[in-house]
């Protein structure tokens, strides 16, 4: 087939990071082009007119926005090393958790650079109890995709993140006490030489940390 | 495949109706009970402990929340009846971005026009129209979203029809005036059954805002 695969990403971005990943856990050839998000080239404004963001996967000319939707339908297009499970209802189960990560999780994190005080230690009981909910979904498994790694295991990345950052800024949001599968889960896909590429390089950390604190809404633009 | 199927739900909520309406195109027979949202029942608080929410999908005792994934997995597992997810790889890629579109935009900015006033809320009615417009530019001449029949995008939208009526008395503005292709494509969704008997009365809707907005106290 004559395959064509263009991702428009940005390097601070843990969404454009997300799809970055699954392409490389499928093993598919791709152009990747670095975004501007300042000044956002005219072919992602013509791919993505809807939001204007990264990250778009282009498939022979064929624009797929939003991480999650172009995760899906790279799986579906791909079928080598499957992200999603087969049964009807454990892939409702990763789709709950995967939408959990993005839409309650995410934002609380990007809340707590903006806090101080008695309202910083409030969202950290916040982010404490949805740390819970992952920890308690790694019960008995490897990964969250069971014994290999999956959809969830892509969305659940910002976990890596959230460690990395923490040991830089030390401010350990994410304890091993508490968090004991969390912590495994981690070291075991930090062996993975796909993961460690899609990680921001050790350079550029800092500047990462300065630049999500000063975009809570979303790193990706 | 078939077995036990309870939906938790609660009459006003447009994503409660995406599983009614998903379900009864399928003619799936299920067991529907009301939730009282100031007192939930044990089983939602057990069903649903990480968000408490309306509406859940209860098959064969397991729980599905989340009304995206359980329009999804209604599909999934009733694939032979009445398919609302496009085949095609693509055609689905580009279903679920206006759905996530829609889960993004309509619901808060429908919200903020029954509960603001002034500049927030000439905000608030600006973006929606202009939100309805990109969604009409994605049906251009088809008859549904789906193409010929119902499809996942149709589902997801066409219960904030429902909502209509509240935002625009509360917004003092008329959606058909601005977005006529919108209206005539829920009309001819209103005309299937499984829409019609999915959505409430608009007029019961209304009421039912004006009865928050007095707890709330908003004006």
């Amino acid at each position: 087939m004559g395959e064509e695969v263009k991702l428009h990403g940005m390097w601070a971005s843990p969404f454009s990071r997300r799809v970055e990943l699954a392409l490389k856990l499928k093993a598919i050839p791709y152009q990747y082009i670095e975004e501007d998000l300042s000044n956002k080239t005219p072919s992602l404004l013509r791919y993505n007119p809807v939001h204007k963001k990264v990250p778009v996967l282009v498939h022979n000319d064929k624009p797929v926005a939003e991480s999650m939707v172009i995760i899906e339908y790279m799986d579906e297009t791909w079928e080598n090393n499957p992200f999603l499970p087969r049964d009807p209802y454990e892939r409702a189960m990763a789709r709950f958790y995967a939408k959990f990560i993005d839409d309650k999780l995410l934002p609380t994190l990007a809340k707590l650079g903006q806090t101080a005080g008695k309202e910083k230690e409030e969202t950290i009981e916040e982010i404490h109890e949805q740390l819970k909910v992952l920890e308690d979904e790694l019960k008995g498994k490897q990964f969250f995709g069971g014994q290999r790694i999956g959809y969830l295991d892509i969305v659940a990345m910002i976990l890596v993140w959230l460690h990395l950052t923490g040991s830089i800024t030390g401010q350990k949001v994410l304890s091993t006490e508490k968090f004991p599968l969390i912590y495994e889960w981690i070291e075991r896909v930090m062996k993975m030489e796909v993961v460690n590429e899609c990680l921001i390089p050790e350079e550029k950390r800092q500047d990462w940390i300065q630049l999500a604190q000063r975009a809570p809404k979303s790193a990706s633009n | 495949m078939a077995g036990e199927l309870v939906l938790l739900d609660f009459w006003p909520s447009p994503f409660g109706m995406r599983s009614r309406i998903a379900l009864a195109e399928k003619g799936i027979p299920y067991e529907y009970r009301e939730e009282d949202l100031r007192n939930k029942s044990d089983l939602l608080l057990q069903m649903n402990p990480v968000h408490k929410k309306i509406p859940v999908l209860i098959h064969n005792g397991k729980p599905v929340c989340e009304s995206v994934i359980q329009v999804q997995y209604i599909d999934e597992v009733w694939h032979d009846k009445a398919p609302l997810i496009p085949s095609d790889p693509y055609q689905r890629a580009v279903a679920r971005f206006w759905v996530d579109f829609i889960d993004k935009k309509i619901y808060e900015l429908g919200s903020k026009i029954w509960k603001t006033k002034g500049e927030e809320q000439a905000n608030a009615k600006k973006e929606f129209i202009e939100c309805l417009k990109l969604l009409e530019g994605e049906l251009g001449d088809k008859t549904y979203f789906g193409g010929e029949s119902l499809g996942y995008v149709d589902v997801a939208l066409v219960p904030f029809y429902s909502w209509f009526y509240a935002y625009e008395k509360c917004g003092d503005f008329s959606i058909e005036a601005e977005c006529p292709k919108m209206i005539a494509w829920v009309k001819r969704c209103m005309q299937k059954e499984s829409v019609a008997k999915s959505l409430p009365d608009q007029e019961k809707v209304y009421e039912f805002i004006l009865q928050l907005k007095k707890i709330f106290g908003i004006e």
